[in-house]
């Protein structure tokens, strides 16, 4: 995504990324970022909490008027789990589930309903 | 502290060819032309968000799907190559902010939240990426009138 974000801002559309992966986003250098240092793909909040959704957002578009030369990237100061780091440890580690909840994949991909838990 | 993807994906994927990851060392720059509550934001996604009434998307493929604003996100569906998306199906919110993003718009905000947001699934291919998706994505955003974006990737 960071190379479609410098070609969007390449073709005139400012664009700010949220990042929950730091060396990644560092080194694609997107023209402005926010990290938040959450599990992959959790960057904009935890699910089924709207208020930090939120704010999380709120302080992204804050930043994106903040930001004043390119590459720039503001870490978020938002903790996951204020007691418990270890997901640090285990997130996209060995032996990490890439899906939680799942049907077989095909070639690596797989096709998913969501709503899949209330189901 | 910030956690070395770069490398647990060097040592998960220790059997394939190693992903050359882009490393730039600059980045392009175009000023926000306003403040973001008079602004058009487009949400963008890669996380392979499409409606049933769609296509899926398909291996290394670079189309992306337009999901109408309005869109309940139940009636959503992923198709990816891989992120734990147990998450993501209690609460596309985590990681596609639509219900909270036309929140802020009808709090004012935002100007206006762009109608379609846009999502795919990226490409291994920096050149396809670059060469093939990119235009699209660009194409549709200005047809759109979006005057920023809010790049959540996946």
């Amino acid at each position: 995504m960071g190379l479609i974000a410098r070609e969007i801002e390449r073709a005139g559309i400012p664009t700010l990324s949220m990042s929950s992966a730091w060396d990644v986003t560092f080194a694609v250098r997107p023209p402005r970022a926010v990290f938040v240092n959450f599990p992959l793909n959790h960057q904009t909040g935890k699910a089924n909490d709207p208020r930090l959704q939120r704010q999380i957002l709120l302080d992204a578009l804050r930043a994106f008027e903040l930001f004043w030369a390119p590459g720039m990237m503001l870490t978020l100061p938002y903790v996951w789990d204020p007691r418990d780091a270890s997901w640090e440890e285990k997130d996209f580690g060995p032996g990490f589930e890439l899906y939680g909840v799942g049907e077989a994949m095909q070639e690596g991909f797989a096709e998913r309903k969501l709503g899949r838990a209330q189901a | 502290m910030p956690i070395a993807y770069i490398q647990r994906t060097r040592e998960r994927y220790a059997d394939y060819p190693p992903y050359k990851w882009a490393v730039n060392t600059e980045a392009p720059w175009t000023p926000l032309p306003k403040p973001i509550k008079e602004c058009r934001l487009a949400l963008v996604s890669s996380g392979g968000f499409y409606l049933k009434s769609q296509p899926p998307f398909e291996k290394d493929d670079t189309s992306y799907r337009a999901i109408p604003k309005d869109t309940d996100l139940k009636e959503l569906r992923i198709y990816h190559h891989g992120y734990r998306d147990a998450d993501a199906d209690l609460d596309p919110n985590c990681v596609f902010p639509l219900d909270r993003l036309r929140e802020l718009e009808a709090a004012g905000v935002l100007g206006a939240l762009v109608d379609p947001a846009i999502t795919f699934v990226i490409n291994y291919s920096h050149r396809k990426e670059i060469q093939e998706r990119a235009p699209k994505i660009v194409a549709e955003l200005k047809a759109a009138k979006a005057d920023a974006a809010l790049l959540v990737p996946v």
